[in-house]
């Protein structure tokens, strides 16, 4: 179970570019729900998961995550129970090094690294059947560098890397945004299918109201730094992508409503 | 003959100091100039207790961990307080040539009267070819050079065996993925911090090395012998991937040493057709300008040939 109380970041605090990014968030996800998160472009919803990942501290609020508070714990302390992916498909794979040793690296997520080998032989079977469950026949290209696949292919490795080891909690962040329509829905596929297959507790940020209203079973909508709305339960299964669409379209009313508002007050008292 | 032997030799020497550069600079893309310090380091340790009568053996290991220590600094003092990388190597650089000059008691230690690994070599070398000079291919050459050669090629093949297998380790690949993509290797629970602190360990340890082995085949330890070693080590690396083009770790490590020694009989060849020695490290740091810059001019050129085309 993850829980957030009244999470508060400020970026750039007291210069002319001071952006508040969460104005406290606070959010309880039960064990083994798919949770999608929505919002506008500056809205948050990055910075929600990032705060979550350990990208950087809170300024206020608390994490905490299968029972430990994890609210000061850097990053790479958080990874031993995260599992992560990123938008851009290139960040989650080391270029250089084999498809194999990508996923041997991951295969210790959070575990000790000393002066064993990272490819035992016994190994090499294992993480090739694996491979040759994403279909995608890329059991065959085991060494050749993980840079060399197109972003498609590394992001669904990098899907399988996050979920080698079971995480208390998966990280999903715009995934396939920066991928080919095809490739998007395979990733999109392949997502539930893990998910589904280890019940596991996940956040995915996505920019597609047609992804949010039928991946999951839990929408968060993030509007200026806190959550705007919450489907969850029977209100949920109502909600379809248009419903989201309208919903957005008004917090885009209400903004230019306060702009508006704003240069009208202006105009009459400055 | 005993010029191409002592180049060799030389080649080979430095070529430990181009694999510390190599794990600095390839693995990190960190241009970690603690190596002008912590050559000059490892040779002060090393000559320092030379002089005082230790084992060879353990006078080179000791130089192996100052360069360490020296290295260790650096990664602290750019990952805990957040200094910058060239910064941080010059803050520990400038404070190396102090304590080179305590550990060593003077700017310049002799060595030609003690016990070094160059009086193991000489023996090594009578042994093998049962005389104090021999002809090779019809030249003649001291035994020293002879033995002092074997020494070292079989040092630098150990050293590159032990790099090879730690860069396979669960450790070692997971330092490889901090320098790669190091979002990535956070992820997956790996402190990108202390893998900078530990690789600048491993790679200034190495740089120390060298210095002792060379102040050991120089037969001498001098304060100012580290100025320029860093693009010394730079050259060796980039000629290493101009020859050996891939990215494998065995192909690096090889191209590394081949780099350093190609490097250094260019050098000789260089000396021996009238190069000023003043000139050296100028020849060096254009040559080091000109591998940077020559495969950026090619690449503007491609793209420039395939706008034209297209």
């Amino acid at each position: 179970m993850l829980q957030l109380r009244d999470l508060q970041k400020t970026f750039f605090e007291g210069t002319p570019n001071e952006v508040r990014a969460l104005r406290g968030v606070s959010l309880q996800i039960e064990e083994g729900a798919f949770v999608t998160v929505i919002g506008t472009n500056g809205s948050g919803k990055s910075t929600l998961l990032n705060a979550v990942a350990g990208s950087f501290l809170v300024d206020r609020g608390s994490i905490s995550l299968a029972d430990s508070d994890i609210t000061r714990w850097p990053e790479h302390r958080r990874a031993a129970m995260i599992g992560r992916v990123f938008q851009n498909p290139f960040s989650g794979t080391a270029p250089s090094m084999t498809v194999a040793e990508n996923l041997a690296l991951a295969a210790r997520r959070g575990l000790s690294r000393r002066l064993g080998q990272l490819l035992p032989a016994r190994m090499q079977n294992e993480l090739r059947d694996r491979v040759a469950m994403l279909n995608m026949q890329l059991e065959t290209r085991m060494h050749n560098p993980i840079g060399t696949l197109s972003g498609g292919q590394r992001q669904a490795l990098t899907l399988l890397m996050a979920t080698w080891r079971r995480p208390a909690l998966l990280l999903l962040d715009e995934h396939t945004a920066a991928l080919d329509p095809k490739s998007a829905d395979q990733i999109v596929r392949l997502t539930e299918q893990i998910v589904s297959q280890h019940k596991l507790t996940t956040m995915m940020v996505t920019h597609s109201m047609q992804q949010a209203a039928t991946l999951g079973d839990r929408i968060i909508m993030m509007n200026q730094g806190s959550v705007h709305a919450d489907y969850a339960g029977a209100h949920r299964r109502r909600v379809r992508a248009e419903d989201l669409i309208r919903r957005f379209d008004e917090i885009r009313h209400d903004k230019r409503l306060d702009v508006s508002a704003a240069e009208l007050l202006r105009d009459v008292y400055v | 003959m005993t010029l191409l032997l002592s180049a060799w030799t030389i080649g080979l020497i430095l070529s430990v100091l181009a694999l510390g550069i190599y794990i600095s600079y390839r693995v990190f893309k960190f241009a970690d100039i603690t190596a002008d310090g912590s050559i000059t380091f490892g040779a002060a340790v090393a000559a320092s207790m030379l002089t005082r009568g230790v084992h060879p053996v353990a006078s080179s290991a000791a130089a192996f961990v100052a360069g360490c220590l020296a290295g260790m600094c650096t990664g602290v003092l750019h990952t805990r307080f957040k200094i910058n990388q060239l910064l941080s190597g010059i803050l520990v650089m400038t404070a190396l040539y102090s304590i080179n000059l305590h550990v060593m008691g003077s700017s310049n230690v002799p060595l030609l009267s003690v016990t070094t690994l160059t009086t193991y070599a000489q023996n090594l070398g009578r042994w093998m070819t049962g005389h104090d000079s021999a002809t090779l291919l019809g030249w003649p050459v001291s035994a020293r050079d002879v033995g002092s050669l074997v020494l070292v090629a079989a040092l630098v093949i150990l050293i590159a065996l032990v790099a090879w297998a730690f860069f396979h380790t669960n450790l070692g690949s997971a330092m490889r993925a901090s320098g790669d993509n190091e979002q990535m290797i956070r992820a997956l629970g790996v402190s990108v911090e202390n893998m900078i602190v530990l690789g600048l360990c491993i790679s200034n340890g190495l740089v120390a090395l060298s210095g002792a082995l060379l102040a050991q085949y120089q037969g001498f330890a001098d304060v100012q012998m580290g100025i320029g070693m860093i693009v010394w080590g730079l050259a060796s690396v980039i000629i290493g991937r101009a020859l050996i083009g891939t990215d494998s770790v065995g192909a690096a490590l090889t191209g590394t040493i081949l780099g350093s020694v190609l490097f250094r009989l260019i050098i000789a060849l260089a000396l021996r057709w009238g190069l000023n020695p003043n000139d050296l490290k100028l020849v060096t740091a254009i040559f080091v300008f000109g591998a940077l810059v020559v495969p950026m001019l090619t690449q503007k050129l491609k793209r420039r040939r395939h706008a034209a085309a297209s």
